[in-house]
């Protein structure tokens, strides 16, 4: 006791030790520095290609990568470099707004709403039901008119808005079960304010099923995102994302593989960091797993 | 030699698991005597349930096993699971610790009887209904053959564990297993069903092995005792002879840190350092090295056999032979020093509670739901509790002792009644009255493994209390290290999560978080139950110590008697909602006024079988009634001993008149025909 004590480190708050723990898991840093890779080719790569996203070379239709177009070019002469990053840069944003904000909205709801019972679950829950019953594709269609020329950033809210009922309801329920354990009635006994406990105890207990949940969604949004773009509204054509050139160029993948190789591995590139980047996430949260703990 | 009913050679237990090889049973061996009560002792994790399963063959499959179980020249182990079919249940029964889980929820117990009578011997369906009707009257249950038409959540628990000693010996078995057969019961049903354990065993002849980490039933019971410890036997003989002078550090240890009821004056209690190893990775040589204070170079290399000490007597201890002399010397352990209760005890009350009341609705309809009856789980409870005393609420599980303490915690007016806390009546308080009057009043769960959050280094749960109520920053950090060192904890360890700390040092977090406001009262409910056996007398002496330098009132909630004679200074015995008796705990023990104290004393059995043989236990009839529907009267009327001595007037105006609380002598009692 007297060896350690004289060598006193100073003690670690759980940020700090989620810190260390996320910083022993190479895949997860790995994971992390991919994606600021990808943020950095999407914005700063375009400086680098010889074409614009929305200049067309009709002397190069269809041709393989080459020095002119590193990538390649579409049909129409587009220089597919210039459009995989365009996209990249829509999609990435897309995709990791709208996970945090649909499963930062789920945990704030189903939090709450678990914690609390009584009145506030009952009407958080009716939200969720109402919103689970309307058809989301139907709304957005109605509203459109309404949305048309304004900022794409609506969008990324409008899919959250749309995104978070299940989630927040599988939340509610595991803080249920949580809300009656001692540790949380410690807190309450302690005088600690409800706010709090949601976000000091509550939360950080079904991180798990948080994390995993925004990991999914950042693949799915930048995919399901294209199928709301029919509808008139997101991204249009002749702007492009990664879910439209992905949609383009599905067609065309055996004949002319790089209208749709790049944008794809783009994507998958994007939703394997995210994931890695989840997954240390969670093993950072959790003290539980082997992985956070060792050295 | 002859009578040995099973030979148990070299048995070694393993299971696979993530972390590493689980060695829950390390190369034992072992004889079960015909008629003998084997009782084997040992805390979680020591491999005594393992042992036991591993002789009826019900081990998960990825366990390995080896050595040798002989039993009648065969070699169970060696048997296919069809063959030792043939002796489950026939030559070898088992009991349960839950007597809910053990018995299928969708068949009578009828059937279930009868079920297991047909399959060892052909005897048709009404021979079997008839045995099986004799086989519940021999274990005590009323109306047998109406109650065996009845489904096991008909039943009590204690009524349950009476069905399943009836299936362990309706085809009168030669080896009865039970695995902590009482651990889930309350005091007085323990005590009734180990009487029955007995009348089971003279009947049947069998030999009785009892799993129990609760030295007092052994000593009630067994005739041999073996203590385990780290998945090996460490010492075995006679319970006379190991209870009157153990000769192995760890049994020397665990006999003199259980707290006893019968010791006048509270010593502090013997404790063992540490915390029981891990099954897993084990050290080389003796597995209680660490916590051993006897311990020296040897023990590191060598692994103790297990040798004979006397003819009837086996010791495993490389330093066996000296240890009997150090014991003798009294130093082998070090006692802390003695608790003197407090003879200037201010008279300033911290907590009064005056006619509290607390019932639940029952509701009945599936539309329109209303409300039928009321459960009184708390009814008219007075309780007054002093600066730097200890009061205890003691009870049987059911009689509304944590309500109470709930009601008191969340510090809003009762339904009827009132709490005052440091003077302040609850009701009074405004929100942010209430906010402060926390500090004051904090609490210590029974179970520290749900009372920490897991995902909360201990550092912060600490310093939680101490940031809501405006701590800066750098005082949070010395505060909290002056806790851990408090609690006896090493501060290095404040980043540290709770799944890192023994279930002994998370009780002593627990401790220091409910100290970090600086309380004047702590509520301890069941602070020690959760915690193995040996780690309980560092944390009982822990909070005596706290108690004295931070001069704080505990309420102690709790249903185990022998702790509460051990800390308590004034007790309030509850009895289905409310308090039958109370006042100072040494005058309470010695001369239980109320019928229900006394049978309660009685009851807890105490590890010294000299004493334990021949004391006469009071066994209640029944089991506690159900709140929602109190007896009238006299609420203990109908289970009361001394009721039926009494004149046929009294009896009758003790299921008439509820008796009020008269003082006598140093305390109260609630009896209409108080005892002395």
């Amino acid at each position: 006791m007297s060896a350690s004590s004289e060598t006193v480190e100073k003690r670690l708050t759980r940020m700090a030790l989620v810190r260390k723990r996320f910083a022993r898991n190479k895949l997860a840093v790995a994971g992390l520095v991919i994606l600021v890779a990808m943020f950095v080719l999407a914005f700063v790569g375009p400086f680098f290609g010889k074409h614009s996203w929305d200049s067309l070379d009709f002397f190069n239709l269809l041709q393989p990568p080459s020095r002119e177009h590193f990538f390649g070019t579409s049909q129409i002469g587009g220089d597919v470099y210039a459009l995989t990053l365009r996209g990249l840069q829509k999609s990435l944003i897309i995709g990791i707004l709208v996970a945090i904000f649909s499963t930062g909205l789920a945990a704030i709801a189903g939090g709450f709403a678990g914690f609390y019972g009584g009145k506030v679950d009952r009407s958080v829950m009716w939200i969720i039901d109402a919103l689970l019953v309307l058809p989301s594709f139907l709304i957005i269609a109605v509203m459109s008119p309404w949305f048309r020329g304004r900022t794409w950033l609506i969008f990324v809210v409008l899919l959250a808005a749309f995104g978070w009922m299940i989630t927040a309801r599988i939340i509610r329920s595991a803080t249920m079960s949580l809300r009656e354990r001692d540790f949380v009635r410690a807190a309450i006994y302690m005088g600690i304010p409800a706010r709090k406990i949601v976000f000091r105890h509550l939360l950080p207990n079904v991180a798990s099923i948080l994390i995993i949940d925004a990991t999914l969604n950042v693949g799915g949004t930048i995919l399901s995102e294209t199928g709301l773009s029919y509808l008139g509204f997101g991204v249009q054509p002749p702007d492009v994302s990664l879910g439209s050139l992905i949609a383009e160029g599905t067609a065309s993948a055996l004949t002319y593989p790089w209208l749709f190789m790049f944008a794809g591995a783009a994507l998958v590139l994007t939703v394997l960091a995210v994931s890695f980047v989840g997954d240390g996430l969670r093993d950072a949260f959790d003290p539980g797993s082997a992985m956070g703990k060792k050295l | 030699m002859s009578n040995n009913l099973i030979e148990i050679r070299n048995l070694a237990v393993s299971f696979p698991s993530e972390a590493g090889v689980v060695q829950a049973v390390r190369d034992v061996s072992l004889d079960i005597r015909a008629g003998e009560v084997l009782g084997i002792v040992g805390e979680s994790g020591s491999g005594k349930t393992v042992m036991s399963l591993a002789m009826i063959r019900l081990l998960a499959r990825t366990a390995s096993i080896s050595g040798s179980i002989i039993h009648d020249g065969v070699d169970l182990l060696q048997l296919s699971d069809d063959a030792m079919s043939k002796y489950r249940g026939k030559e070898i029964s088992m009991i349960f610790q839950d007597p809910l889980s053990a018995l299928n929820p969708v068949h009578t117990i009828g059937h279930q009887i009868i079920e297991a009578l047909q399959i060892h011997s052909e005897m048709n369906k009404n021979d079997a209904l008839k045995r099986a009707i004799e086989l519940l009257e021999i274990v005590g249950i009323p109306r047998p053959a109406e109650r065996a038409q009845s489904y096991p959540h008909e039943f009590s628990g204690g009524m349950r564990q009476r069905v399943m000693i009836a299936l362990a010996i309706a085809n009168r078995p030669k080896v009865i297993l039970a695995d902590e057969p009482t651990t889930a019961l309350d005091v007085t049903v323990q005590a009734q069903i180990l009487d029955l354990l007995k009348t089971a065993r003279d009947m049947t002849g069998a030999a009785v092995v009892l799993v129990t980490h609760d030295l007092g039933v052994v000593a009630g019971l067994a005739d041999r005792v073996a203590i385990m410890y780290a998945g090996k036997i460490v010492e075995i003989g006679p319970v006379e002879e190991v209870f009157a002078q153990p000769a192995m550090p760890y049994t020397i240890g665990l006999l003199r840190s259980i707290p006893r009821i019968d010791t006048v004056g509270s010593s502090r209690l013997t404790s063992i350092s540490g915390a029981p190893v891990s099954p897993i990775n084990l050290p080389k040589g003796c597995a209680f090295v660490p916590r051993c204070p006897a311990a020296s170079d040897v023990c590191t290399v060598k692994t103790p056999e297990l040798v004979s000490l006397s003819p009837t007597r086996m010791t495993a201890c490389v330093r066996q032979g000296e240890i009997f002399a150090l014991q003798d010397a009294g130093k082998l352990f070090q006692t802390g020093p003695v608790h003197v209760a407090p003879e200037t005890t201010s008279d300033e009350v911290t907590l009064e509670v005056r006619g509290l009341t607390k019932t639940f609705p029952l509701m009945k309809g599936v539309l329109l739901r209303r409300r039928t009856g009321s459960v009184y789980a708390v009814d008219g409870v007075d309780l007054v509790l002093r600066r730097g005393r200890s009061l205890a609420l003691v009870g049987e599980s059911g009689c509304g002792k944590t309500t109470t303490l709930i009601e008191i915690l969340n510090m809003v007016a009762p339904e009827s009644g009132t709490i005052s806390i440091l003077g302040r009546n609850v009701a009074e308080l405004s929100r942010s009255e209430r906010l402060g009057m926390r500090k004051d009043l904090q609490i210590v769960f029974q179970d520290p493994f749900a009372s920490l959050d897991p995902r909360l280094p201990i550092g912060d749960a600490i310093a939680e209390p101490l940031g809501n109520f405006g701590m800066s920053k750098a005082d949070q950090e010395n505060r909290v290290k002056e806790l851990l060192e408090l609690v006896g904890l090493n501060q290095s360890q404040a980043s540290k999560y709770p799944n890192e700390f023994s279930g002994g040092q998370r009780q002593r977090i627990a401790i220091a978080r409910a100290l970090a406001l600086n309380p004047q009262i702590v509520a301890l409910d069941e602070p020690v139950s959760a915690l193995d056996v040996s780690v309980r007398a560092g944390v009982l002496n822990l909070l005596a110590e706290l108690q004295e330098k931070l001069n704080l009132s505990y309420l102690f909630v709790s249903h185990d008697l022998a702790v509460v004679q051990h800390v308590a200074d004034d007790i309030a015995v509850m009895y289905l909602g409310s308090i039958v008796e109370s006042g100072p705990v040494r005058d309470v023990f010695a001369h239980p006024k109320h019928p229900y104290t006394q049978a309660l004393l009685s009851a807890v059995p105490i590890p010294d079988p000299k004493i334990e043989r021949t004391r006469t236990r009071i066994i209640l009839q029944g089991e506690l009634p159900s709140p929602a529907n109190p007896p009238s009267g006299c609420r203990f009327h109908n289970r009361c001993h001394v009721r039926s001595t009494l004149s046929p007037e009294l009896a009758e105006k003790c299921s008439v008149v509820r008796p009020e609380m008269l003082k006598i002598g140093t305390g109260s009692v609630a009896c209409h025909a108080p005892l002395k």
